[in-house]
């Protein structure tokens, strides 16, 4: 069995996020790239599973879209332990100009299971990997908290509301994973780090696909008003102006 | 022309959630010059078809069978491309919960329809057809163009208010065209808690955090949430330490919510953390740290010992409840 993990290049979760451009764009210098959290949980758990004899992974595989400046992200996926990359040299446009762009890769070389983030935390778009289910023509399940393979069985917990259900797809598929898909992301070691270095990262070229929407322009969140604050000793007054002011309770 | 709504059932029923998207349906319909048709799959009676109409959808269109009571994504999004095909949609709308999220961007490449998700507000222009969605988890907006003629939008839950009309609907069958060979999605069991208000759907949240300081002190916090008829959350590191379960953590990495109140007690408000909760109505913080993140977010605030205060909270609250 061979796994794809669609990684995801963004700004770090603490990034403070300012607009240049006459707000057309944000700024992208001297901020920390991250692979997206919940990408890093997806290969986290493709690393579990090949480490685990009854799952049969012979490898694991991560794929970025992105120019040169992508490296340094996809260099510590592989220093976690994936064993091989591949960039496609090409801006992100939108979710639909990204998953075309992998579906034109994955096409030539088929993944029995592809893992792909619920979101990436820039753009909060949930939806690459639904799109590349679809362009590739293959079931996809999402909010998948648990991949388990098991005699080339996969086995999937999906959350619903108020609870999960455990499904089983056949292969190929397209898993969308969340939180406790792995517990904590893997780190990188020293040898770890060591290795990434020799390991194969294939650079292919863009492919001719369009992108369906446009981003036109940013906007900050207006400040929010000065809190008021309640003295530990009067709590009955926190319930008074919940209940007549705001009128919540 | 038709905007369509994807209205989910649960066990034959819908909820607020349904209803707020009809609700969004129908204004968007407007804006457009033409009508809501909503969508119902899998076994759900006429009587609660018909509310829909309440909301603002013209039409309903019904569609029954065996194996549409589980979500087949595949099979899911033929339907609504089908629907979408027979009633000429320029927009189609679902909810940015888990269906939504797994159905949306498989609809979106089926129909070539641009996809905006996780939308709080109707487009503020039509030409281009321009839309604001949040981005960085809520740290900024993005102004979204679609160039394509159809659309597809998820809406945020509990940011569009119920519009209530005339109900004129009529409610069809629908009969989709199924290949058996796409259903790939088999069930093998489900664990479901029943009973419980679900955090997405709540519109008063009491949330605990590291400065609870052990899962034993969290008997308060139920209470409070139980009295208020609300749902209870966590900050991460409680639900990783598993003082409680997965299903509460809020944040970038959990649960986005917006309900009208949310409670966060011994919360320090890290940026991850306000990234699931900032959309909030109102934020009340109690922390012993008056120099707490958190307070920048809240709108009431108390600085002091969650232990002493939780108490007095509940007693409170009761006594506005009797009143
Ligand atoms: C990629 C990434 C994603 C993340 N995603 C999330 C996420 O989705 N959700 C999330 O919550 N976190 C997330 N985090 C973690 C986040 O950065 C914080 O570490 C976390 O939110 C802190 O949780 P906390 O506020 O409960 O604990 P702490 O930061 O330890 O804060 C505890 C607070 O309790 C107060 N306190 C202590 N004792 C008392 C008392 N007796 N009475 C009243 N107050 C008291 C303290 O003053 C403090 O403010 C993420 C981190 C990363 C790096």
């Amino acid at each position: 069995m061979n796994i794809l993990i669609c990684l995801s290049n963004v700004p770090d979760t603490t990034t403070k996020i300012k607009l240049v451009d006459d707000n057309k764009n944000y700024e992208k210098t001297g901020i920390q790239w991250i692979i997206n959290p919940w990408d890093e949980l997806a290969l986290t758990r493709a690393l579990e599973l090949k480490e685990n004899a009854d799952a049969k992974v012979e490898k694991v595989t991560v794929i970025t879209l992105g120019g040169k400046e992508a490296e340094p992200t996809i260099r510590k996926a592989l220093a976690i332990g994936a064993d091989d990359a591949i960039r496609i040299d090409a801006e992100p446009q939108d979710a639909f100009f990204v998953a075309s762009q992998l579906a034109e890769v994955i096409k030539k070389n088929m993944y029995d299971l592809i893992l792909c983030g619920i979101e990436s935390s820039d753009y909060n778009g949930s939806a690459v990997g639904g799109m590349l289910a679809e362009l590739l023509d293959i079931p996809s399940v999402s909010a998948v908290s648990m991949i388990n393979i098991n005699g080339g069985e996969i086995s999937i917990n999906r959350e619903i509301d108020g609870g999960k259900e455990m499904v089983s797809v056949p292969a190929p598929l397209v898993t969308v994973v969340q939180k406790g898909i792995a517990k904590e992301p893997r780190i990188a070691s020293m040898r770890g780090i060591m290795m990434a270095k020799t390991k194969p990262l294939n650079v292919v070229p863009a492919a001719p696909v369009e992108s369906l929407t446009e981003y036109a322009g940013f906007e900050l969140p207006k400040p929010k008003a000065a809190c008021k604050m309640v003295s530990p000793d009067n709590v009955k007054e926190l319930v008074d102006l919940l209940h007549n002011e705001a009128k919540v309770i | 022309m038709s905007v369509l709504v994807y209205t989910e059932n649960w066990e034959g029923k819908f909820k607020k959630l349904s209803f707020e998207l009809v609700s969004y349906a129908g204004k968007l319909a407007e804006m457009l010059g033409t009508s809501a048709v909503a969508v119902s799959v899998g076994n759900v009676a006429n009587d609660e078809l018909q509310k829909l109409g309440n909301y603002g959808a013209a039409k309903i269109l019904s569609v029954k069978g065996t194996g549409l009571d589980k979500l087949d994504n595949q099979v899911f999004t033929s339907v609504l491309a089908q629907a979408a095909a027979q009633e000429n949609a320029v927009a189609v709308v679902l909810s940015n919960n888990n269906t939504g999220k797994a159905l949306a961007p498989r609809l979106s490449v089926k129909l070539r329809a641009g996809l905006v998700s996780g939308v709080t507000q109707l487009p503020s222009s039509l030409n281009p057809f321009t839309i604001t969605k949040k981005v960085f988890s809520g740290k900024a907006f993005a102004n979204v163009v679609v160039k394509t003629e159809i659309k597809v939008l998820t809406l945020a839950q509990n940011s569009f208010e119920l519009v209530q009309v005339e109900n004129k609907a009529v409610i069809q069958d629908f009969n989709a065209n199924i290949d058996a060979g796409l259903f790939k999605t088999t069930v093998k069991d489900v664990e479901k808690q029943a009973g419980k208000v679900l955090l997405t759907d709540a519109e008063i949240v009491v949330s605990g955090g590291r400065g609870m300081k052990s899962p034993d002190n969290w008997g308060p916090i139920e209470e409070l949430a139980s009295l208020l008829g609300g749902a209870t959350a966590c900050s991460r590191p409680v639900s990783d330490e598993g003082w409680r379960p997965h299903s509460e953590h809020t944040g970038q990495t959990g649960k986005i919510i917006a309900p009208n109140l949310y409670i966060a007690i011994g919360i320090s408000g890290a940026i991850q953390h306000l990234a699931g909760v900032s959309s909030s109505k109102y934020i009340v913080a109690i922390n012993n740290d008056k120099e707490a993140p958190i307070f920048q977010a809240a709108d009431y605030g108390i600085v002091g010992d969650a232990q002493k205060i939780l108490p007095e909270l509940v007693k409170a609250v009761h006594e506005v409840k009797a009143s």
